[in-house]
């Protein structure tokens, strides 16, 4: 019985073990070396424990905590992402030199959230591991080394802050109203008392007040202002964990929820669409005017958050596994991106577009990881941006809402644009009097691995989707 | 869909579109930029001579599609590896293998830096074009559809000339643009039929506005790739500024697909709507055909001249797939085929002037043919043949054309004449200048004339001009039973028989 709960808990286990011991490693001076190896080898063990779990099914901790192929698959996926973004930066030269070990262990804790947020079924559990999940972001990003005159991420750390803690007031709300009206906090109850008030005005403010928190997780209009000033104030690794791990969560959460307003809601479904297209216009259209590009990459996680948004309207399995895969992908497009800015930015200063001048002489293998992030943050195929769209377009359209495809389609083409121009910078510019750039051996790795997991999951997502629709039967959703 | 297995035993079409591809990873190892040249040659050759029993074992007496492929790839999207030929792209798909080897030979010289990157986006393109031809899955249509796009603007945008950035965005976005509402058609038609086969998707009743709709969002997307007035505006930029492969690429494969998606998308599967629209596509036809020569005769570079030939040429083709006859249709696949070898060549006839004067105005051009006398009788068939001269391959395309216009309309052949007038005037213009030019000629004493390479680069167009002009059966043969079907599908009869009287 003991033996089946650790076994269970595994990659959790393995999460808080490796914060524990960073914590200890963060006590002594100069262990930045030490800190990082116990933090990477804490990814690739809770990788490796999410892996030996995957076809558990259990329910802990009295049932609030399950334990399925749907949240171990997430934490596989979260435990991967977390040590691409320990291997993006290796000398975390804007990092303050004095806080480095504790960068290692605030990101360890942050995952570990994300890993529990994702087997959160009960309303308290979840807003715990959420708070979990955020509260080590909020200090990551005023870790910024300071420079001469700019305390910019001090500015964007108190903005990061206050939208979190707003967005998750008001969550709390929505979700003081459905313990009010079903008299359960746990999200299987819910499922089933929600269901005969599903159409009443109270349970849909409710659920809609519930998803507010998440979607400030997922930089959705309007919960999105934290987005561009965080992206662009927070050291590059830090953006690159902000932007792509937590994302993974606030999905997976959202299917939870949304679930529970399945399979009939159209109040909610129109209020996602709303919030979709919001996003995807606000988010490609100032994206086109960007000339720093983590502000950039900042509004176009607003308008890919849109595109995620379109999974969560169609309410029924094909969106969900559609906005899983997709938002599974984008990770892996996005880190691709955040690879290259944390190697072409030699002193961990922003980056503007026009310093990938010339990338495809400087660093071939950079420029290559680049364009296919880029190209597959576009949708362009073989890449898995393609496929996702694909699917969600899928879904969508099945469910016969046309006018929110055809909106997304004019978006993807407004968006090619500003991928286009990032592009035209690394391959079409001359560098000029911009020095090459040496990878070492974890760089080559790291950008290898990351093409070919954009491209294989876009060529051949057949297995993904299988394992996706099979891990989504075991939520217990109403299908 | 019937099917007739497959007479070869190998899956053919796999390996003539994944070979390219495979070579990619050799060109990978390959350090020398000789060996680089001297390997894409080999395997682009070896994919020209793999494709031709394709050729003698393709069946003519069947409408049907042949060298079937089919597997399963992403169940849970209902997408299928699907792979055929029917008599409409097995010429396409042998032209494209044909003048691959022929771009590598046309950027022997010309390109001297970044060769590695040069070939491989040449591989990748092969990989793409006769996929694009070959797949009967929508969405794997689709994908090579795509994919070329990458390549294609990286052609243009690094080996180009001085406004390459330019003509890169220009190209990818225009296309990008028009090819998202493709994506959701093909979309909306697998929701109707239940898969994204191609075939399966052809004679399936869907409602008049459903026809309308998924013609427009293809059309849109086809007419911007032809390309047909008035979206045809990329495309001087894109052949101006390409290199000369690219250039040729270009006008000799890309611009078909937009013509072999009408034929594969617009006319089989919304017939009714092909019906609505004919008049507009046709008027828009006649637009290319008159705006093209026009401005082709106003242009004194000698790639923008050719491009805007292009234009017209291309409209001469769309044309004869909205006459909706045989003759029209056939006269049409007959003259993408024509216009893929002759502009093909014309550009490389470009390219070889640009790489001895540098220049490609037609005023500085003048009197080469005192001095390369070899290159001036193969830039004069050329020319003839472009402006279709009988004897040469464009008289049967266009005369086909304009008998089909014909029978559509008298009128319309009263608008189309004026195009090979106008077609005979920028081209006798050209070559008058090129060959003899006036008395004040530059100096071009010190050319030297055609190397073996460039005669063996346009040799084998030169076959093609006359033997297509002088017998052109063994080419019209391979298309009848597939315009057949085609007909049948988009017939008046069968077209209207769905749709309630109004």
């Amino acid at each position: 019985m003991i033996a089946d709960f650790f076994m269970a808990f595994l990659p959790e286990l393995v999460l808080l073990t490796g914060a524990l011991v960073l914590f200890v490693v963060c006590l002594g001076e100069g262990r930045e070396r030490l800190a990082r190896f116990v933090a990477l080898g804490t990814a690739l063990l809770a990788g490796a424990g999410a892996l030996l779990t995957l076809t558990q099914k259990h329910t802990l901790f009295d049932g609030v905590y399950a334990v399925d192929s749907f949240s171990q698959l997430l934490k596989l996926v979260v435990a991967s992402g977390f040590a691409c973004v320990l291997l993006l930066d290796d000398r975390l030269t804007d990092i303050r030199e004095d806080v480095r070990p504790e960068y290692f262990l605030f990101l360890t804790l942050s995952v570990c959230g994300l890993a529990m947020l994702v087997s959160a079924i009960e309303l308290i559990t979840l807003v715990v591991a959420l708070e979990l999940s955020s509260f080590p972001l909020y200090l990551l990003v005023p870790m910024r080394r300071e420079h001469q005159g700019q305390r910019a991420q001090m500015e964007s750390a108190i903005k990061y802050v206050m939208f979190g803690v707003a967005a998750n007031g008001i969550m709390l709300f929505g979700m003081s109203y459905l313990f009010g009206l079903t008299g359960s906090t746990s999200l299987p109850v819910l499922l089933v008392k929600l269901q005969p008030i599903l159409h009443t005005p109270l349970a849909i403010a409710a659920l809609a007040l519930t998803f507010c928190g998440l979607f400030y997780k997922l930089a959705v209009f309007p919960f999105h202002f934290w987005t561009p000033d965080v992206y662009q104030s927070a050291s590059n690794a830090v953006t690159g964990l902000i932007a792509s791990v937590p994302k993974i969560g606030a999905v997976a959460v959202l299917i939870r929820l949304v679930s529970l307003a399945a399979p009939e809601s159209q109040t909610l479904a129109l209020l996602v669409t709303v919030l979709a297209v919001a996003s995807m216009f606000y988010g490609n259209l100032i994206a086109l005017q960007q000339k720093d590009f983590k502000r950039l990459l900042g509004f176009s996680s607003i308008a890919h958050a849109g595109y995620a948004l379109i999974g969560f309207v169609a309410l029924d399995q094909a969106g969900y596994t559609a906005a899983l895969y997709y938002i599974i992908g984008y990770l892996f497009m996005v880190l691709a991106c955040f690879a290259v800015i944390c190697r072409v930015s030699t002193d961990g200063a922003n980056l503007a577009i026009e310093d990938l001048a010339g990338l495809h002489r400087r660093a071939p293998l950079l420029a290559i990881t680049l364009v296919t992030g880029v190209f597959a943050l576009a949708g362009l195929p073989p890449f898995v941006g393609f496929t996702g769209k694909l699917s969600l377009l899928s879904a969508a359209l099945s469910r016969g809402h046309l006018a929110l495809v055809v909106i997304a389609v004019i978006n993807t083409a407004i968006a090619a644009y500003y991928y286009l121009s990032v592009v035209r910078e690394a391959f079409f510019r001359d560098a000029g009097d911009r020095p090459a750039i040496a990878l070492g051996w974890p760089t080559r790795v790291l950008c290898l691995a990351l093409i070919a997991s954009i491209v294989a999951l876009g060529v051949a997502p057949a297995r993904l989707f299988d394992l996706i629709s099979a891990s989504l039967g075991c939520v217990s959703l109403p299908f | 869909m019937s099917a007739t297995p497959n007479p070869i035993g190998l899956p053919i079409l796999s390996l003539l579109i994944f070979g390219p591809l495979a070579a990619v990873l050799v060109a990978l190892l390959i350090r020398s930029d000789r060996w680089l040249r001297w390997w894409t040659l080999l395997a682009t050759s070896a994919a020209a001579v793999g494709s031709l029993p394709l050729y003698f074992a393709f069946d003519t007496s069947t409408p049907d599609f042949q060298f079937l492929e089919d597997a399963s790839w992403i169940p849970a999207l209902h997408i299928r590896y699907t792979l055929g030929l029917d008599g409409i792209s097995l010429l396409l798909v042998l032209l494209t293998t044909l003048i691959m080897p022929l771009c590598v030979l046309a950027s022997w010289r010309y390109i001297t830096h970044r060769v590695r990157e040069f070939m491989i986006c040449l591989l990748i393109m092969e990989t793409a074009m006769v996929g694009v031809f070959c797949a009967l899955d929508a969405i794997l249509f689709f994908v090579f559809w795509e994919a070329m796009l990458i390549p294609m603007s990286l052609l243009i945008g690094v080996w180009g000339g001085p406004r390459k950035v330019y003509a890169a965005l220009k190209f990818f976005i225009y296309t990008m643009a028009g090819s998202v509402f493709l994506l959701v058609a093909l979309i909306a038609l697998r929701l109707q039929t239940g898969s994204f086969n191609i075939p399966g998707m052809m004679g399936y009743p869907y409602s008049p506005g459903f026809q309308c709709w998924v013609f427009l969002a293809c059309a849109i997307s086809f007419a911007i790739k032809v390309p047909m007035f008035p979206f045809h505006t990329w495309l001087p930029a894109a052949h101006v500024e390409a290199p000369t492969a690219g250039s040729v690429l270009l006008a000799s494969i890309l611009l078909k697909m937009g013509t072999y998606g009408f034929l594969r998308f617009c006319l089989p599967i919304t017939p009714y709507a092909t019906h609505l629209f004919m008049p507009y596509m046709v008027g828009l036809s006649l637009a290319a055909v008159l705006y093209g020569g026009f401005t082709a005769l106003a242009q004194s570079d000698l790639k923008k001249l050719v491009a805007y030939s292009s234009v017209g040429h291309m409209g001469f083709a769309t044309l004869g797939i909205f006459a909706l006859n045989v003759a029209g249709l056939e006269g049409a696949l007959l003259q993408m085929i024509n216009h893929g070898v002759t502009t093909g060549a014309l550009f490389i006839v470009v390219g070889i002037i640009y790489e001895r004067l540098h220049t490609r105005d037609l005023d500085r051009t003048a009197g080469l043919g005192k001095h390369m006398p070899v290159f001036t009788a193969f830039l004069g068939v050329f020319a003839l043949s472009s402006l279709a001269f009988p004897g040469t391959n464009s008289f049967i395309g266009e005369f086909l054309v304009l008998t089909g216009g014909f029978a559509y309309s008298k009128s319309v052949v009263l608008w189309a004449a004026p195009g090979v007038v106008l077609a005979a005037a920028y081209m006798l213009r050209t070559l008058q200048k090129i060959a003899y030019g006036g008395t004040r000629n530059p100096d071009h004493s010190g050319l030297a004339d055609l190397s073996l390479r460039e005669m063996v680069t346009l040799a084998p167009l030169l076959v093609f001009v006359f033997w297509i002009g002088l017998h052109p059966q063994p080419f019209t043969r391979v298309m009848h039973a597939s315009v057949q079907r085609l007909l049948e599908h988009s017939s008046h009869a069968s077209a209207f028989a769905l749709v309630p009287p109004h």
